[in-house]
């Protein structure tokens, strides 16, 4: 079994270290590894909860909705749901045996309504039935009787009513009212800014089966495992040992199965619990845009006043979540808003006030920026508008605003903002984008072109990473090494296509330098790894990948001990390369040493912990570090629009981003490009609309446009920031990446405004309210042909 | 008793169904019934592309010839497969090889969650079977009928675009004989049907069983693409007592012309006229790339956008516009109207009971006329419009209008000429004068609505501007004033 192999000098070869950044190893970290799933993915292998084969005697859910947006139920017949065609059970809130309320953080969410309704889709009971069509067909037979309420509609009405979900806050840093009034110019504003609909591809899902102990094993497609666990044990009310919970991938989650996911997974246990058998709850496409939250829509506002360069001496700015009708996620959503509000200038004397207004539609939540995004819009309109009242590019006083040296350094939110790149970012992006070049042959353009006008724009973004809730800036993980050599992973964070298995794998495998192949990751399990938190902050890599880091070092270290002392040599010794381990003079190929390890009774499974150092934030005083790092990038769109319609279309796109030491390059390449596209969906063609009494009218994928292929930008250019490592000490110094190339999407709506403003020679910034349209570009194009009539 | 039996090759396999209900799409048959997960639902409304599979079907004037088309499987009814190969993608692996569609996405990083994939996989092999060359454009074409939420597309375009560059064969180009000789087989099989759980589906192959079904059961429900139909049964949960499929009716599914028309069978897909159209009327043909998506134009027909009579279909004010007619054939007996004639109100139409669509007649055009179409919606793609603005404008020598039809889609009930503003410009020349009075007239003739896809206002608004964008058009041949084509 044992052979003993002389010492060889092979390394990575000269091109795979190119290919990566710096210290490709065999493990591969830096390297541009394919998603582990791709092969099986292409191939329609890869399997999703509703491709599980089914299970004995499994039942399909469906939940009754309330058709009022705010009322109580007077009454409930169900008799001829109880009586149609397969159905099993219907159940209401009275057969619920353990909590009725699964509000993540905060009550407020009933698992099925309790006495009244407080949104249209609102889940009033549940049915299981032998086929998914009978259930749904069940479900519509209800007679419910409604004493309609007052329902608030609009966040100006909420409000006016102080209609909040949760009280409002305030971040400050010196006086802004003063400081406004003591600056040489003062101008002010406001803007809606629309919500999004998660629309991933792969509705949401959930199958729950009952075991032998009157527990319940559940396969969900969720962000959040541990809490579907805790939510699934306390509506059943039973121990959390009871439930497991296994998730493998979700087809997209973006946010939107953060705390989405776990209704269902409910009330599919429930009903499981009733009926002792398996069901399976799969919402309908139009289900799933009624019932679940989406990206809350804000209105802001602001005051500024700002010098003779257009540098921000002091700003107002309050932000207004449209929380629908319940916490969920909105206190941390509308804090991250304040955070962001600053995006990357620094504000000087500023006051920044939130407020969680409760209306009467779906709860809305997380969504990839949560919160972020909305904030950062009011301070890129600012920019907008101090550039063209003071007759310069918006790319001027975007500079001219930027975080800089000590004293321009601290956020509203009192903390400082360290290794801040972005004037490079920026300097580089505007070079390699031709930008002055485009800006000049685009000024000369629109003097030519009566009906199109082009624009563009480059907008920055930073990004606060580490979720603000500081509890859940941790993960565990668990590494087992077989004594084949081959290497099993699991750790608390869920694949949802942003790479995290295939990353995660890298870090491991660059550890015990063992080709990143050998390397297995399934599920996500709550009985592997324990009170996970949800995959979602951009923290996934930055989590996960340390904890399975540190479970691999403790593995690694006892085969090291094991080598000193079997063979009596030093730890510096015994090294670790190309799937081998190098033990004094004898070499062992890696699965020889782990059959060796394990015939020894080295312990060659371990657990790995992860928590976020540095970080602390006091809600009360609106001060502290909030933010382990932040994330920087910066984008450059141009844009054409048709001042006789409002259509437009994205000519080209630039991207710079610091992802820090990149992990997997083509990984991180494909997050930035899809964050793009979607954020370039939010502030374009993705339009939510609920008519007057609260019903969603842009309820299935033909009224709700997400970009399509022609969408994307014709050229479309994407960089990683070269030689960046992160200067604080995250997994192999990289940084994270899922949330803040989302907010490059800024440009392509700034970019559209500068074709707008083009209508009236640039000297008034449009109001383009979002999503803007093609109806809300014609609109602001109209505007300012008047005013320059006028 | 009559045997109602669908046979089709699932794969290489020879499929016979008979009691299934008919309502079935083909996507729950291969997930519920073949236990095929591998295509996926990410819609069930045919707006997505998730459920993406391949049909390849005889050619019907080249009979050693096979085409290949990609479908929504989430909206195609099952009986459709008879006389068919339907295509998934388990089927494109050769053993343990991807098949170059799939590679390529792998080797371009091109999938993310994964789920839209195997749509993308398939629209880009069905892409390859016709285009082993294709532009980037031909790729987008293929393609804007999936959507993706993860990647930006920019890795699905560069490996569709590479995939279809192999000049490798693959599985089905070695097995070509064999299935086109399984698929003239089943081509000589009597009258196809489908029953099951007390819903008929039947298939009538000539004019005459048509008419003869029709007349017999007057309550029907003919489908042809079932691109519309199909949702009332996945999204209104609707079920469809018989269905009475024209896609295999002769007599429906050609195309002929005439030194004066092109006549196009009611049941006809898109993507079979398409080309032609485009030669006569390249505007026309690049808003029809804009109906719906390529799985779309593959089985969606003329007959079921006008046939359905929504007031939103984007060919009935095109039609209209160009003076196209149609021909009704009730029980033996036809008659030819104008399509503009045929729509009375809101999804009211002059078709009698048993009555049917048999062809839509479209003259050629004429030195001396200009058509002139605009498809307004929110996305480029795949998007319902909320105003389509259909010009056909006649001058003489001198520029003056000697004939002028203007058809709007989604300004009103009914897909309709604005009859005001015809008048305003009937016998004058465009100049400024004669386009502010037009577009002043344009407002008696529509009070449109406010929807979802946009304002009562934006609607009259953008509907006005397009006859002064006509006008420039017009005006000056070389100016750029569509951002579609801007590049």
């Amino acid at each position: 079994m044992r052979s003993l192999i002389k010492v060889s000098s092979s390394s990575p070869s000269q091109t795979e270290l190119k290919q990566g950044q710096a210290n490709v190893g065999l493990g591969g970290v830096g390297r541009s590894k394919k998603h582990e799933s791709a092969d099986k993915q292409v191939a329609g292998e890869a399997i999703y909860v509703d491709d599980r084969p089914s299970l004995r005697g499994e039942l399909h859910a469906a939940v009754g909705q309330s058709t009022q947006a705010h009322a109580n139920i007077i009454s409930m017949d169900l008799s001829a749901v109880k009586a149609a065609e397969g159905v099993i059970k219907v159940i209401t809130v009275d057969d619920v045996p353990g909590h009725t309320d699964i509000g993540p953080v905060f009550p407020g969410d009933p698992v099925l309504a309790i006495g009244k309704v407080e949104y249209i889709g609102q889940p009033i009971f549940a049915v299981a039935a032998t086929s998914y069509d009978l259930a749904r067909k069940a479900v519509t037979l209800a007679k419910i009787e409604y004493q309609e309420l007052e329902s608030v509609l609009t966040v100006k009405d909420a409000l006016a009513k102080q209609n909040f979900v949760r009280p409002p806050a305030t971040m400050k840093r010196g006086d802004s009212d003063s400081a406004i009034a003591k600056a040489p110019h003062q101008l002010s504003g406001e803007i809606m800014v629309g919500g999004q609909e998660h629309m991933y591809l792969e509705g949401q899902v959930s199958t729950a089966e009952p075991t032998e102990d009157g527990g319940m094993n559940i396969f969900t497609s969720s962000q959040h495992p541990s809490e579907v666990q805790k939510l699934v044990a306390e509506v059943l009310d039973i121990p959390l040992n009871k439930v497991l919970v296994d998730m493998r991938r979700m087809g997209g989650g973006f946010g939107g199965k953060e705390t989405q996911a776990a209704p269902w997974a409910c009330i599919a246990a429930l009903l499981a619990n009733e009926t002792k058998r398996p069901v399976k709850f799969k919402l309908g496409r139009m289900d799933d845009m009624v019932m679940t939250g989406k990206r809350h829509p804000f209105e802001n506002n602001y005051t500024v006043g700002f010098d003779d360069k257009g540098q921000i001496k002091g700003i107002n700015i309050e932000v207004n979540g449209n929380c629908g009708y319940s916490p969920d996620l909105s206190d941390a959503i509308v804090d991250r808003a304040m955070f962001h509000s600053d995006n990357a200038y620094f504000l000087d004397q500023a006051k920044v006030t939130g407020n969680r207004c409760k209306l009467n539609t779906v709860s809305h939540t997380a969504y990839r920026g949560f919160g972020g995004p909305q904030g950062m819009m009011t301070i890129e309109m600012v920019m907008d508008a101090i550039a063209r009242h003071l007759g310069k590019d918006p790319l001027d006083i975007r500079k001219v605003n930027l975080y800089g040296e000590q004293g321009r350094d601290e956020t509203h939110y009192h903390q400082t903002v360290e290794h801040n790149n972005l004037a490079e970012i920026i300097s580089t992006l505007e070079e390699s984008s031709d930008y002055q070049a485009r800006r000049k042959a685009i000024t000369k353009f629109n003097q030519e072109s009566s009906i199109l006008k082009k624009g563009i724009a480059l907008t920055p973004v930073k990004f606060g990473i580490s979720f603000t809730a500081q509890h859940l800036n941790q993960a565990g993980a668990l590494v087992h090494v077989y004594t084949d050599g081959t290497i099993h992973l699991s750790h608390g964070g869920t694949e949802m296509g942003q790479g995290l298995n295939t990353k995660v794998a890298q870090i491991v495998a660059e550890e015990f330098q063992v080709d990143v192949d050998t390397v297995a990751s399934s599920s996500a399990r709550t009985d592997k790894v324990p009170n996970s938190s949800p995959t979602a902050a951009s923290s996934g890599t930055d989590l996960n990948g340390k904890a399975a880091e540190a479970a691999a070092k403790i593995i690694k270290q006892r085969l090291i001990d094991f080598a000193c002392e079997t063979y009596q040599v030093t730890a510096e010794q015994v090294s670790f390369a190309n799937s081998q381990v190098l033990v004094g003079e004898h070499m062992f190929s890696f699965a020889e040493f782990a059959q060796m390890a394990y015939m020894a009774r080295v312990s060659l499974s371990s657990t790995g912990f992860y928590k976020t150092p540095k970080i602390h934030f006091d809600r009360a005083t609106g001060k502290g570090r909030p933010f382990f790092y932040y994330a920087t990038g910066a984008s450059v769109s141009e844009v054409i629009i048709d001042t006789l319609t409002g259509e437009y279309k994205t000519l080209r796109t630039d991207i710079l981003q610091d992802v820090g030491h990149s992990i997997n390059p083509a990984i991180d390449i494909g997050q930035i490009e899809g964050a793009f596209v979607q954020g370039m969906g939010w502030l374009t063609t993705e339009e939510l609309v609920w008519n007057e009494q609260g019903r969603l009218l842009s309820n299935n994928p033909a009224t709700y446009k997400i970009p399509a292929i022609n969408d994307a930008p014709e050229d479309f250019r994407v960089a990683l920031l070269p030689d960046a490592p992160n200067r604080e000490h995250t997994i192999y110094n990289s940084k994270a990446v899922g949330e803040p190339p989302f907010m490059l999407g800024m440009s392509v709506w700034s970019a559209l405004k500068d074709a707008i403003a083009s209508v009236a020679d640039y000297k008034v910034s449009p109001a383009l309210d979002t999503p803007a349209t093609p109806e809300r570009v014609l609109w602001a194009v109209e505007a300012l042909k008047a005013d320059g009539k006028g | 008793m009559k045997t109602s039996k669908v046979r089709f090759l699932l794969n290489n396999d020879d499929v016979v169904i008979e009691n299934i209900d008919p309502n079935l799409t083909v996507l729950q048959y291969l997930r519920e019934i073949q236990f095929k997960s591998g295509t996926k639902e990410g819609c069930a409304s045919g707006d997505c592309g998730a459920c993406t599979v391949v049909l390849a079907e005889l050619d019907e004037n080249k009979p050693d010839q096979l085409n290949y088309k990609s479908i929504n499987s989430c909206i195609t009814f099952v009986g459709s497969l008879h006389g068919k190969q339907l295509i998934t993608v388990e089927d494109l692996k050769d053993g343990a090889k991807l098949h170059h569609a799939q590679q390529t996405i792998v080797d371009n990083h091109g999938s993310q969650c994964g789920f839209c994939t195997p749509g993308f996989v398939m629209s880009s092999f069905a892409l390859h079977k016709h285009n082993q060359t294709p532009s980037r454009s031909d790729v987008l074409e293929a393609l804007a009928g999936n959507l993706c939420r993860c990647t930006g597309y920019r890795s699905i375009i560069e490996a569709a675009i590479t995939a279809n560059k192999s000049t490798e064969q693959d599985s089905f180009a070695q097995h070509y004989q064999q299935t086109l000789c399984k698929l003239i087989e089943l081509q000589k099989l009597p009258k196809p049907a489908l029953s099951g759980n007390n819903h008929d589906f039947i298939s009538p192959k000539n004019i005459a069983e048509l008419a003869y079904e029709l007349t017999s059961e007057p309550n029907s429900t003919l489908v042809a693409g079932g691109t519309d139909l199909a949702l009332s049964v996945t999204q209104n949960l609707a079920t469809i007592d018989k269905l009475v499929y024209v896609g295999n009716v002769k007599e429906l599914t050609n195309m002929t012309e005439t030194e004066a028309e092109i006549i196009i069978g009611s049941a006809l897909p898109y993507s079979k006229f398409i080309d032609t159209l485009h030669h006569y009327y390249p505007e026309l043909g690049d808003m029809i790339e804009r109906i719906g998506s390529k799985q779309v134009r593959n089985t969606g027909t003329l007959g079921g956008n006008v046939g359905n009579a929504s007031p939103i279909g984007d060919m009935p004010p095109a039609l209209i516009a160009l003076g196209a007619s149609m021909t009704l054939h009730l029980n033996g007996e036809e008659r030819t109207i104008l399509v503009e004639d045929y729509f009375v109100d809101y999804k009211k139409t002059v078709l009698k009971p048993s009555e049917f669509i048999k062809s839509i007649q479209i003259p050629k055009p004429v030195t001396g006329q200009t058509l002139k179409l605009y498809k307004i919606s929110k996305r480029i793609d795949d998007d319902i419009s909320a105003v389509l603005a259909a010009f056909f404008i006649e001058q003489d020598g001198g520029g003056k209008i000697t004939n002028v039809r203007l058809a709007f889609g989604g300004m009103a009930g009914i897909p309709k000429r604005a009859s005001a503003t015809e008048q305003a410009l009937q016998g004058k020349s465009l100049n400024k004068e004669s386009v502010a009075e037009a577009k002043l007239a344009l407002a008696t003739d529509f009070q449109p609505m406010s929807d979802v896809r946009a304002s009562d206002k934006y609607r009259m608004t953008v509907a006005q501007n397009l006859i002064e964008k006509c006008y420039l058009e017009l005006q000056n041949k070389t100016i750029e004033t569509r951002v579609m084509n801007y590049a």
